[in-house]
C-alpha cells in the first residue's frame, strides 16, 4: 500500500569522543566548534530529521562524561535523539535514556547477547531500539554480507540479512546498516545491500556509510529502498548543504520534510 | 500548573524538557492529589497499550474527574489512544471512552511501525493547532492509529488516513510526538500552555 507522504529521513551524525564532535565540525563557525549540543542544534535548525551521537569512546572516564553530554545535548534538541556506542546493558540503556535520549543503538552488545535487544525493547518499546549491523561483503553479492563488530575490526561469521531478520524478530524498532566497504570513500550508498536488508524486514531501515553527493541519496532513497539514510560527512559542506540536499531530493520526487 | 502524568509509559523526560523550554511551570507526578489540583494534565506515552491499565487502575479517577471540571487535557500517542474506547493492542485493557472508536494496528503490508516525519491535514477550528500552517511535518512513532471520527481536527495519509489530532472542548489528544516535531511541535504545545 502506497505511503508517500511519509517522507525519507535524512539524519546528522555526531561522532563524540571524550564528550566533544571529533568530525564534521570545519562548516560551522561557532565559539566552540566540538560542543556536541551547539551542533545538533545547529544541524537540527539547519533541517536534520533527526540527530544521532555516537560514542567512540572507550575508557570508564569517558562514559561519564557521555552522560554528562547526552544530557547537555538532548536539552538542546526538539527533533528525534538516539545515542549509540558502548550500550552493553539494559542498565546503560536506562542510563542513557534517563539522559534524555529518545532511542538508542546497539551492535556489539547486541551480537554478544541478542536477548538484549528484547530486554531494551519490552522495557522502553521498540521505537526505541535500533540495531547497528556494520556489514562487509568485498565483491560477493548483497546475499553474501558478513556481520563485523568491535568498530569493524571483528568478523563474527554471521550472515548480514539473517541477522537483520533476527534482530527484527527479537524487536528492534529500526536496523542502521553501515556498509564497512563504503564507509568513509564518499563513493555512494551500498545500494544493493541497503535494498537486500531492507526487503528482509519490515521495520525501517537506515542506510549509512559512502555519502557524498545528493545523488547517493537519491540513488539509496530509490534503488536501496532505505527509510532513511545517515551521514556525518554531508555537513562538511555546511548548513547550505543540507537545504540543497533537500531542495534536491524534493525536486526528483521524494518526500522530504521540506521546508520545515 | 501542568501535572504531566506518569504511569510508567516513558518518553516523560522529553515532553518535561520541552515544556521547560518554554517556560511552563510543569511538573511529573504519579499522584492523584497532584493531578487534582494541576491546572492541566497531560498524559504522554510511547509503547503498548497496555501501559495504560496502570493509569486505569491508580488514576483513572483523579484524571476523569479533572476533565470533568473542564481542565484541559492532552493525551499524546499512546494517551491520546487512551482517550478511545480500547484498542487491539491490548483487548482486556479499557479507554477512557470519551471519543467513540478503537484503535487498531495498521494493515498488512503496511511498513509498522510508521517512523518518522509525516504530514497533518489541518481542518478549520483547532485551537490546539492554531498558527500550525495545513501540510506541516510532525514526527511520528507508533504501530496502531486511531480513526478518523467527527472530533478529528487533523488527519494523516499512512495505510489509509487515520487521526492526528482530536479535540472536544477541554480535551485533546495528538498521535503524533510535538516534543519531537521541532518548531512546529513546540508550537502546539505553547498552544496547550495557552488555553
Amino acid at each position: 500500500m502506497p505511503s508517500e507522504r511519509l517522507t525519507k529521513r535524512i539524519i546528522a551524525c555526531l561522532d563524540v569522543d571524550a564528550g566533544r564532535v571529533v568530525k564534521g565540525v570545519q562548516f560551522l563557525e561557532l565559539r566552540d566548534a566540538g560542543d556536541p549540543g551547539e551542533l545538533a542544534r545547529a544541524h537540527a535548525a539547519a533541517g536534520a530529521d533527526e540527530i544521532v551521537l555516537l560514542d567512540i569512546t572507550a575508557t570508564a572516564e569517558g562514559r561519564k562524561t557521555l552522560i554528562e553530554t547526552v544530557h547537555r545535548t538532548a536539552r538542546e534538541i526538539f527533533v528525534p535523539f538516539a545515542v549509540g556506542g558502548g550500550i552493553r546493558t539494559l542498565a546503560d540503556a536506562a542510563q542513557v535514556f534517563e539522559a534524555g535520549a529518545d532511542k538508542i543503538s546497539i551492535n556489539s552488545a547486541a551480537v554478544a547477547h541478542p536477548g538484549l535487544i528484547a530486554e531494551i525493547a519490552e522495557r522502553f518499546g521498540s521505537q526505541a531500539v535500533v540495531v547497528a549491523i556494520d556489514a562487509r561483503r568485498g565483491r560477493r553479492p548483497a546475499e553474501a554480507a558478513e556481520v563485523y563488530v568491535a568498530g569493524g575490526r571483528e568478523a563474527t561469521g554471521r550472515n548480514a540479512i539473517a541477522w537483520a531478520h533476527e534482530v527484527e524478530e527479537r524487536g528492534a524498532g529500526e536496523i542502521l546498516l553501515t556498509s564497512m566497504d563504503r564507509d568513509g570513500t564518499g563513493a555512494g550508498f551500498d545500494c544493493e545491500l541497503t535494498a537486500a536488508i531492507a526487503a528482509t524486514v519490515s521495520i525501517p531501515v537506515i542506510a549509512s556509510g559512502g555519502a557524498g553527493t545528493p545523488q547517493h541519496f537519491l540513488e539509496v532513497f530509490t534503488r536501496g529502498r532505505a527509510d532513511a539514510a545517515l551521514a556525518a560527512s554531508i555537513f562538511h559542506f555546511g548548513t547550505h548543504a543540507l537545504a540543497g540536499l533537500k531542495q534536491t531530493l524534493v525536486e526528483a520526487g521524494i518526500p522530504m520534510r521540506w521546508p520545515c | 500548573m501542568i501535572a504531566i502524568v506518569d504511569y510508567g509509559a516513558g518518553n516523560i523526560s522529553s515532553v518535561k524538557k520541552a515544556l521547560d523550554h518554554l517556560g511552563a511551570g510543569a511538573e511529573v507526578t504519579t499522584d492523584p492529589v497532584t493531578i487534582a489540583a494541576a491546572e492541566k494534565l497531560l498524559v504522554p506515552g510511547v509503547g503498548h497499550f497496555s501501559r495504560c491499565q496502570a493509569l486505569n487502575t491508580q488514576l483513572r479517577k483523579a484524571v476523569l474527574e479533572s476533565i470533568a471540571n473542564g481542565r484541559p487535557f492532552l493525551g499524546i500517542c499512546v494517551g491520546m489512544q487512551w482517550l478511545f474506547e480500547g484498542s487491539s493492542e491490548a483487548p482486556e485493557t479499557e479507554g477512557a471512552g470519551l471519543f467513540p472508536g478503537k484503535v487498531s494496528r495498521f494493515p498488512a503490508g503496511v511498513k509498522s511501525p510508521h517512523v518518522g516525519w509525516n504530514q497533518i491535514d489541518i481542518g478549520a477550528g483547532s485551537r490546539l493547532l492554531r498558527g500550525i500552517p495545513d501540510c506541516a511535518f510532525v514526527y511520528y512513532t507508533h504501530s496502531y492509529r486511531a480513526p478518523v471520527i467527527g472530533e478529528t481536527v487533523a488527519s494523516s495519509e499512512y495505510g489509509g488516513v487515520f487521526s492526528a489530532a482530536i479535540e472536544r472542548d477541554n480535551v485533546f489528544g495528538v498521535q503524533f510526538h510535538p516534543e519531537k516535531s521541532g518548531t512546529i511541535g513546540l508550537k502546539i504545545l505553547e498552544n496547550f500552555c495557552a488555553l
